[in-house]
């Protein structure tokens, strides 16, 4: 699998190649910082790209932006954006062009090497990764929009877990349940968030989008 | 007919001549108050300085100066109140704690508004006494010319005349009384509420704080909020150190002790080696918890990624209802403002969401005449007392380091509107569009 790796520090960039590449990852470009990661992330086209919000030279977001640019020139591009902090702001902005293959995780969770490689094949096969705080956050707040109002504690924890990037089984094992009884919550999630019957992968996106819009 | 088409033009002339009418019986008070208080004032002033020689002064002139302050006080109030001039109070204010008769007398003698009040006594008492009494005398004239002249002058006997018309004895003379009357009544109208106007710009010209007065009182402004300001600083680097301290770095001790523990069993024990190192990452989590939470509370790197804007639209997506946020910033302010207002605002909706049971909130940010204004509004119970608790006072605190204030009203029952205003340039930087519910 071919990875571009973005981030500005030394250390860090060096780490993450090594780590990648020891789980047969093929690194084919490091950058470090923001205007060289559009063309790399262009012209490359990776399977999957690693990159660090804040970036050189204006050390704002400038690795979200490119990460943005990117997916709209080219579409459904999986980026796992890592972060020293998270917001359900960027969460949102990922997310919103709805194509899916988006992964959003506080650097840390790079210590935890077997989840974290997790998480990148997650985001590069299309699937949707949100860090466990962004989801914390999000189950921290009242039930106040009606598309969310609907689901029971149980779908709405589901849900939660989808949206960390668990797969059914995991979500099952998290839950102590079954898998079936998992996908039957996942199915009624589905409909009462009013996602017709599609490619499951897709349909995991949008009910996680409807998540972190309310 | 001649009423009615009168009518329209009577009626516009109503106000007009209300308020004439207003403005010169306001003008009565104060003429009263020119040759009552102030006479007797400057003789009692005069006499309390000059008896300073056998040392009575020591003790009349604190009493006496108390006295005009109270005077000049109400003419203050009256200037803002009916002639919308209003002017500030120039005193220097009282010192903390009890004062011997001395320092009290130095004090007042060394105010030079206490000497500017006694010239305004003197020439208050002629410019009150012309400006509040010719409107009425005017309109009391003319009144007699328009309405008892024609009536009056069958009756009354002898010579009589009115205004340029003296004596008026024939008919020409007669038909130019009610001319006359109309002119000198419409004139006194006129005249007073621009009697009353002159009257408070005169006040204020003597009254008002001197140019040095007000810079001076401004300087002690400004040295008060510095010193709190640094005082808040250093008391937040002492916070800071001491979280880092007993915080991150203790714990990346113990990492390395771990690591190096783990390094010395590798060969011996390897399974509690990897223990160990288990151990090692979860600490090292646990320090990256800490300084994260450390680095929010210093400068919030959304803050920084994104300017104010972006900063307060994540600052309503964290809190638990739904909150209506409208940027209007043509650019950014400087950072150390954006961090005020970040503050700021996160205070005033912490409050929200603690106290106020409200079902949402809005936030406005704005920039209009070199002032930023953040609004935090919230449709709970209201009742909030900004001088309770540390939340709001320390929002004022902090905006008073940038010369800004802070106002909240909160009748019972809502709704609670919190306002923050500072003066601040912005730069050209562009921030991010931003409005909508978060």
């Amino acid at each position: 699998m071919r990875v571009v790796i973005a981030e500005d520090l030394a250390l860090l960039r060096d780490g993450l190649t090594r780590l990648l590449t020891a789980f047969g990852f093929e690194v084919v470009a490091a950058v470090d910082n923001g205007p060289a990661l559009l063309p790399a992330l262009t012209t490359h086209r990776p399977d999957v790209a690693v990159v660090d919000v804040r970036l050189p030279p204006t050390f704002t977001d400038e690795g979200l932006q490119a990460a943005i640019a990117a997916r709209t020139q080219v579409p459904g591009l999986p980026v796992l954006v890592l972060s020293q902090h998270v917001e359900q702001l960027y969460a949102r902005e990922l997310l919103s062009d709805r194509s899916g293959g988006v992964g959003y995780l506080l650097k840390d969770r790079v210590s935890d090497v077997g989840q974290f490689v997790d998480a990148v094949r997650q985001v590069a096969s299309g699937g949707t990764v949100m860090d466990p705080e962004v989801v914390a956050q999000l189950l921290a707040r009242r039930t106040r929009d009606e598309p969310l109002a609907g689901l029971t504690a149980r779908e709405r924890e589901v849900l939660g877990l989808m949206a960390e990037g668990r797969s059914n089984a995991a979500v099952a094992g998290r839950l102590f349940v079954t898998e079936k009884a998992v996908s039957k919550h996942i199915n009624s999630i589905f409909s009462k968030l009013g996602l017709p019957p599609s490619d499951d992968d897709n349909r995991r996106v949008l009910a996680v989008l409807t998540y972190l819009d309310a | 007919m001649v009423s009615q088409t009168l009518h329209p033009w009577i009626r516009s002339l109503r106000p007009w001549g209300r308020r004439g009418l207003l403005c010169a019986l306001r003008g009565l008070p104060d003429a009263a108050l020119a040759v009552t208080a102030n006479i007797a004032l400057i003789v009692l002033s005069v006499l309390s300085v000059l008896t300073t020689v056998v040392g009575v002064g020591l003790f009349a002139v604190p009493v006496v100066t108390a006295a005009v302050r109270r005077v000049a006080n109400l003419r203050r109030r009256l200037a803002g109140t009916w002639a919308q001039v209003p002017i500030p109070v120039p005193y220097r204010p009282e010192p903390d704690g009890r004062q011997n008769p001395w320092q009290r007398y130095r004090r007042t003698v060394t105010d030079p508004a206490t000497w500017r009040d006694l010239l305004w006594l003197l020439l208050e008492i002629p410019v009150g006494l012309v400006l509040g009494l010719v409107p009425t005398l005017l309109i009391l004239y003319g009144l007699l010319g328009v309405v008892l002249e024609p009536v009056l002058l069958g009756v009354v006997l002898g010579p009589f005349g009115y205004a340029a018309t003296w004596p008026v004895d024939d008919l020409a003379t007669r038909l130019l009384v009610f001319p006359q009357g109309v002119l000198i009544l419409a004139t006194g109208l006129a005249a007073a509420p621009l009697a009353l106007r002159v009257h408070a710009l005169f006040a204020r010209w003597l009254l008002a704080p001197t140019r040095s007065a007000a810079l001076t009182r401004r300087v002690r402004d400004l040295t008060e909020s510095r010193a709190e300001t640094v005082d808040a600083q250093a008391a937040e680097l002492r916070r800071i150190e001491r979280d880092l301290h007993d915080g991150a770095q203790a714990r990346m001790v113990a990492v390395g002790m771990t690591i190096g523990l783990a390094e010395e069993l590798v060969g011996r024990d390897p399974q509690a080696a990897q223990r160990l190192l288990g151990e090692a990452r979860e600490a090292s989590s646990r320090a990256l918890v800490e300084l994260r939470d450390l680095v929010r509370g210093i400068h919030p790197p959304v803050l920084a990624e994104r300017g104010l804007s972006g900063a307060v639209q994540a600052l309503a997506l964290a809190v638990p209802l739904p909150v209506r946020v409208r940027v209007d910033l043509p650019g950014r302010p400087a950072a150390p403002v954006e961090s005020a207002v970040y503050f700021a605002v996160a205070e005033a909706l912490a409050n929200v969401t603690k106290h106020s049971r409200a079902r949402t909130a809005w936030i406005e940010l704005t920039h209009t005449d070199g002032r930023l204004v953040a609004v935090v509004g919230d449709d709970g119970d209201g009742g909030a007392d900004p001088d309770r608790g540390t939340g709001l006072p320390g929002i004022g605190r902090r905006l008073a380091a940038f010369d800004g204030t802070m106002t909240v009203t909160s009748p019972p029952g809502g709704p609670t509107v919190v306002t923050m205003e500072l003066s601040c340039e912005l730069s050209s930087r562009k921030t991010w569009p931003s409005s909508g519910t978060a």
